[in-house]
């Protein structure tokens, strides 16, 4: 039995326990025979969201403790072993606390906001393949391009925000942090461009595929360096964390941000950064290629290892935050134009070059 | 082969099941949470000052060269994806050919960069 996606594997197991054929039959009875299709993929929505609140909230704790460790801590410790029922205790606090609004907000701005920074970030994960024989939401002819659109959209919550709060602060750090999403994105999406020369294709299951025998860090040292630093702008993390910026502009676009809707926009940032290291495992470390273990079926194997190394990438992240400072909001946007951009449209040259030449 | 529609029904039904998340949870926080507003609470924060001025001001236009630039180069890579999709087919002429095209770009980039466009006022 050979599956495409979540959704073959889903039906296969409804249909092997006979649910899906009574679905079937009392929808067709009821004239609406899309009926058990769309719950099909309902379910498998609920299941990718829950999956990404998972792990966002691991994220939450595993972000603490490197950093408390990183700083000769010890990060949470009471909450059960280790700290780690921590995200759920700041959940209930978050649900619990009381949600203020400025006088003079923009009160349906203010409201949406958080929803147009969370709902991109979790469309990114749909043609991400999570693992091999299956594990895929829907392989989307345009990958990659749909992922970076996607992405994309989250910056107008984030200029909306700041707009809507009312508060000059707010709007300059949403100015600059949409500065910087711009700018960033332009590198990153153009060091795309050397990968998509050599596979010839946009779909992130081929392009996972094709890294069966080297991974793409190798064939694209320079796209990777370029891609690397651009998903730190994207991800918004120390050293270019312009979103937040809390030395000049107390919290940035969420200042004025509280209870729910702040928690939407942290659980943005935060599945953010898990899709973008998602993204960067399935472009440059070969997706969820690595050793299979016999007697373990391989779609359980090749989950494991996407996600550790999504967890490589995103330690990696926290341990720049904990060791390296801010820049500056002017140097920040000259090393997106003026290193950045030259250095990605080399690597494409590069890269054509080559693959021109036969050599790639 | 599946089709246009199977492909991107998800697309649509996340999108759906993340924006009812994001009510449920509001909805949910608004059952629990208290909510007693005054005049204090809804005053804006900046650093502990009472803010001076209009908070509606008008920003420096500087930010609409990065805007404009990044237009230009996002158009540009618009054209460039479906040139790298079939490159192994077109072969070393399409090569020049979009690199032509780049080079007139390059030459826009360096003559905003020579000009300070590029600047982020201080």
């Amino acid at each position: 039995m050979i599956f495409e996606n979540i959704y073959d594997i889903i039906a296969f197991i409804l249909s092997s326990a006979g649910i899906l054929q009574r679905m079937q039959s009392y929808s067709d009875a009821l004239g609406i025979p899309i009926a058990p299709k769309l719950i099909i993929i309902l379910v498998e929505s609920a299941l990718l969201l829950v999956g990404v609140a998972l792990m966002v909230m691991f994220l939450t704790w595993m972000e603490r403790k490197v950093l408390g460790h990183a700083q000769a801590r010890l990060g949470p410790m009471i909450t059960w072993y280790h700290g780690l029922l921590q995200p759920i205790v700041d959940g209930v606090k978050l649900l619990s606390k009381e949600d203020l609004m400025p006088r003079r907000a923009d009160k349906w701005l203010f409201f949406i906001a958080p929803m147009i920074a969370f709902v991109p970030a979790l469309l990114v994960f749909i043609p991400i393949p999570f693992g091999c024989c299956g594990a895929i939401i829907s392989d989307l002819p345009m990958g990659i391009l749909y992922v970076m659109a996607v992405s994309a959209i989250s910056p107008i919550g984030i200029l909306i925000g700041g707009w809507a709060s009312d508060n000059k602060y707010s709007l300059l750090g949403a100015l600059r942090a949409a500065a910087q999403d711009l700018s960033y994105e332009i590198p990153m999406v153009l060091t795309i461009i050397g990968i998509v020369l050599i596979t010839g294709s946009l779909s992130l299951q081929e392009i996972v595929e094709f890294q069966d025998k080297i991974w793409f860090v190798f064939l694209q040292p320079l796209g990777f360096i370029i891609f690397l630093v651009a998903a730190i702008a994207e991800m918004s993390r120390i050293p270019f964390d312009l979103h937040e910026s809390e030395s000049e502009f107390v919290a940035g676009f969420f200042t004025e941000y509280s209870g729910m809707k702040f928690a939407f926009f942290f659980l943005a940032e935060y599945a953010h950064l898990f899709g973008i290291a998602a993204i960067m495992t399935t472009l440059y470390f070969g997706g969820w290629h690595g050793p299979m273990i016999p007697m373990i079926p391989p779609i359980i194997t090749s989950i494991v290892w996407f996600t550790l190394k999504v967890l490589v990438i995103i330690f990696f992240t926290m341990w720049l935050r904990a060791t390296v400072p801010r820049v500056r909001v002017d140097q920040i946007l000259d090393i997106g134009w003026k290193v950045m951009l030259p250095l990605a449209l080399f690597n494409v040259f590069i890269t054509g070059l080559l693959v021109a030449g036969g050599v790639l | 082969m599946m089709s246009v529609t199977d492909n991107y029904l998800p697309v649509a039904m996340l999108t759906f099941v993340g924006v009812a998340f994001v009510f449920i949870a509001l909805f949910l926080s608004r059952v629990v949470r208290p909510s007693a507003p005054s005049d204090v609470k809804t005053e804006i924060y900046e650093c502990g000052e009472v803010t001076i001025g209009d908070t509606k001001f008008h920003h420096n236009l500087q930010y609409y060269m990065y805007a404009i630039a990044f237009l230009i180069f996002d158009v540009e890579m618009a054209f460039m994806y479906p040139w790298a999709v079939h490159f192994k087919n077109l072969g070393f002429i399409a090569f020049v050919e979009m690199f032509i095209f780049i080079g007139i770009l390059v030459i826009g980039l360096i003559y905003l960069v020579k000009k300070e466009a590029l600047k982020w006022a201080q």
